[in-house]
């Protein structure tokens, strides 16, 4: 980890800015058909490991079938959530104009209603990414993920509660949006939350009704063993997307800001804050497809609304821009990256590093503002 | 007037109880969720549908240089039309999906249930360019149902004037169509306008039914040629000679803007205007954008004239609370949709001129007079 400190001039930061806005338009002005016959492809592959899926299971009693149905359902839904959902609710696929893949329309298979999803994601964690005390996700309200997060007795339990986050991930991605936190310390009144419940409580009955009382009973005396692979296919859709998304803003040499430090933010110190705040995790084809892409998670937060196969594209002129500038990019294999998360998970359970920040040596100086980069 | 009742459609026989067709339906709803049935049905047969409107291609007629004929096989949704009014068809283009509305041209009475649009090709017409390059049997469309109050009042008239102009025709040749599937007795003018006879969609069947109708005279007037009825553009005189009693009868008009005026003016002059019903049917009008802010914009009821701003600024500025995020255009928490006018996204500069188009309120500026469904 280098703590060297990088110093950029407003004008180089307008630069970048320019130049990531000019990867961005050249994208745009290509999007056509190939972008949505892409999508659907995909969807295509979705449906069929669905029908598949639950079909297999009909014939449960036969293990190997059994294993079959459950992975395919378990495909199935990271497939849904990740390259599909996650997407599609980013507005990735509105220029398409097509009703079923329309950003404020989509909902996706998980508890997470997604009129939620897009408020406490799209809006909250991508316009404010890395901000301490601005961007929820950064610990999600219940883990202590950074230095600076004040330790307290109950942070002894990181490594648990981070255990229990990623077993039943999809719920407390849906209890995410009610900021019970906020509402603990007294931030936000119980009574904002209402409508929110409501929501949460009627997607979480569908998506129960479906996976652990229809299609089990549909399978009459394998009722159980229907349920156990629907549960299990939920249970590896959580334990795979909470390592993705893990990887995406907690692996070592990943930055934070304080909300003074980005007060006046530029375009360009935006896309800084961005590339900054993010890290790619290196793979395959497939691999990036099951991560939604999401292992260019740096492309991702520069432009969360192009299509995510467009990320793979692009990432070899977003590097080379880092490297103009002298800006890291956080790039590493799904081990390394999500070992170094579990670290950082372990680490911060104990009472260290929450020196004040100002004592650290800054990695990045952006003009008279100072980026820095975690150790 | 006489009373002259349309006869029953007698199209789709079989339709099950909504109670019954719900049952199963639901249940297949519940283990197809998030996704809709339909969303699975589509990737096998995009015109086996539950719930949604599509429609498929079955001929493709090119019956003049630039225009285009297609038959088209609704799905079962299809509650069918009234002569007159239009349908929204949705093709996609390059991988954007792009909606315009036409009128059929058949008789609302069609007993296969099948419908017939024609399209007239524009120089800067997408959607028509490509219909009429790459309409063939078997392309799937989407079809919304049949709106619009262009059409016969349920008591038909004594007599009837219909008024087209150019690709104006569709709409009144279906009411033509119509009149005579019923056995309408009154007399029917004809009355329309083109450059020439080259020009005339679906001439050879305008023909047919005034040879084989003797109650409808067929009035083709040519702007450009001198081998028509009637020549040179509309004015009083034609309406002397050709429909005198037009004055103690309804007239139906489409067309063109010039010719939409001018015969709305002399209704008006005339004090007949209840009398004339007209269907406004033309493409957007071509816009220039020189960067100076122009024309009014309007949030629902609220109206207020163009200062430049973002759509989100300007509607906060005019009191009013769209919901927002990132004010950036990175979360799309401010899409609206803008019913109609073109608008500039200052991010790329790209213009969204297309009618009920999602924009993000954050990062478009309107370009003219704008409305956005707020």
């Amino acid at each position: 980890m280098t703590n060297a400190s990088i110093t950029l001039t407003k004008d180089q930061i307008d630069e970048l800015g320019r130049e990531l806005d000019a990867i961005k338009l050249r994208v745009i002005n290509d999007l056509g058909k190939e972008d949505r016959d892409y999508i659907y492809n995909v969807i295509k592959a979705q449906r069929a490991l669905e029908v598949g899926g639950r079909a297999s299971l009909y014939l449960g009693f036969l293990p190997p079938f059994w294993l079959a149905g459950t992975a395919a359902l378990s495909l199935s839904k990271i497939l849904d959530n990740m390259e599909i959902g996650h997407n599609v609710m980013h507005g990735q696929y509105d220029w398409m104009r097509d009703p079923a893949l329309n950003s404020k329309r989509f909902e996706w298979d998980t508890a997470c209603p997604a009129d939620q999803w897009r408020h406490s994601h799209n809006y909250m964690h991508h316009t404010f990414t890395n901000i301490l005390d601005k961007d929820r996700d950064i610990g999600y309200g219940i883990l202590r993920m950074d230095e600076t997060q004040r330790w307290n007795p109950y942070y002894l339990g990181n490594p648990a509660w981070a255990f229990l986050l990623m077993t039943f991930f999809q719920y407390g991605v849906a209890l995410h949006d009610l900021e019970t936190e906020n509402v603990i310390t007294g931030k936000r009144k119980l009574s904002e939350n209402k409508a929110l419940w409501d929501g949460i409580w009627r997607k979480i009955g569908r998506q129960t009704l479906k996976d652990y009382v229809l299609f089990p009973a549909l399978t009459g005396p394998l009722f159980v063993s229907t349920l156990t692979a629907n549960a299990t296919a939920n249970l590896a859709r959580n334990l795979w997307a909470f390592s993705i998304i893990f990887c995406g803003h907690f692996p070592t040499g990943v930055a934070t800001f304080t909300q003074e430090e980005t007060e006046n933010e530029s375009r360009g110190e935006w896309y800084i804050r961005q590339m900054m705040g993010s890290a790619n995790i290196t793979g395959g084809k497939l691999f990036h497809i099951l991560s939604g892409n999401l292992s260019h998670q740096i492309e991702h937060h520069l432009f969360p609304d192009i299509p995510a196969r467009r990320y793979p594209q692009i990432a070899p002129e977003v590097k080379a821009l880092c490297e103009k500038y002298g800006l890291p990019y956080n790039s590493g294999r799904f081990s390394k990256q999500i070992g170094s998360t579990w670290a950082k998970i372990f680490r911060l359970a104990l009472p260290i590093g929450s020196q004040d920040r100002s004592t650290k040596p800054p990695a990045v100086t952006v003009v008279d503002k100072k980026l820095r980069v975690a150790a | 007037m006489t009373a002259l009742l349309p006869k029953r459609s007698n199209r789709s026989p079989r339709r099950l109880s909504p109670l019954r067709r719900l049952e199963p339906l639901r249940l297949f709803e519940a283990l197809a969720t998030p996704h809709g049935v339909d969303r699975y049905l589509e990737l096998v047969n995009p015109m086996l549908t539950v719930r949604e409107l599509r429609a498929e291609v079955t001929a493709v007629h090119r019956s003049t240089l630039d225009s285009v004929t297609l038959t088209l096989r609704p799905t079962r949704q299809w509650r069918g039309f009234k002569a007159g009014q239009f349908v929204n068809v949705t093709v996609e283009i390059d991988g954007v999906r792009r909606t315009r509305c036409y009128s059929p041209t058949c008789s609302q009475y069609r007993k296969d249930g099948l419908i017939e649009i024609t399209i007239k090709r524009h120089p800067e017409g997408l959607v028509s360019q490509y219909l009429h390059a790459n309409a063939a049997p078997g392309l799937v469309v989407q079809l919304s149902q049949a709106d619009g109050v262009f059409h016969l009042p349920a008591l038909r008239p004594e007599r009837l004037l219909l008024v087209s102009g150019g690709s104006g025709i569709t709409p009144v040749l279906s009411m033509l169509r119509t009149l005579c599937d019923e056995g309408y007795s009154g007399e029917v003018v004809f009355l329309h306008y083109s450059n020439g006879e080259h020009d005339v969609a679906l001439l050879r069947e305008l023909r047919e039914l005034a040879a084989q109708h003797g109650n409808v005279r067929l009035v083709l007037a040519y702007t450009d040629a001198t081998d028509g009825d009637l020549t040179g553009f509309f004015g009083p005189h034609h309406l002397a000679e050709v429909a005198p009693w037009f004055a103690e009868s309804h007239t139906y008009l489409c067309g063109p803007p010039a010719l939409m005026s001018s015969v709305k003016a002399h209704y008006a002059e005339a004090g007949l205007t209840d009398l004339l019903h007209i269907e406004e049917f033309q493409p957007a009008p071509i816009v220039v954008d020189d960067g100076e802010p122009t024309g009014t914009i309007a949030f629902g009821d609220t109206t207020a004239e163009n200062s430049g701003e973002t759509l989100l600024e300007q509607a906060e500025a005019a009191g009013l609370t769209p919901e927002y995020g990132c004010r950036m255009g990175i979360c799309f928490s401010c899409t609206q949709v803008k019913t109609s006018g073109c608008t500039r996204n200052i991010r790329t500069g790209e213009l969204h001129s297309d009618p009920d188009e999602e924009i993000q309120l954050c990062i478009n500026v309107p370009v003219g007079d704008v409305s956005i469904d707020l």
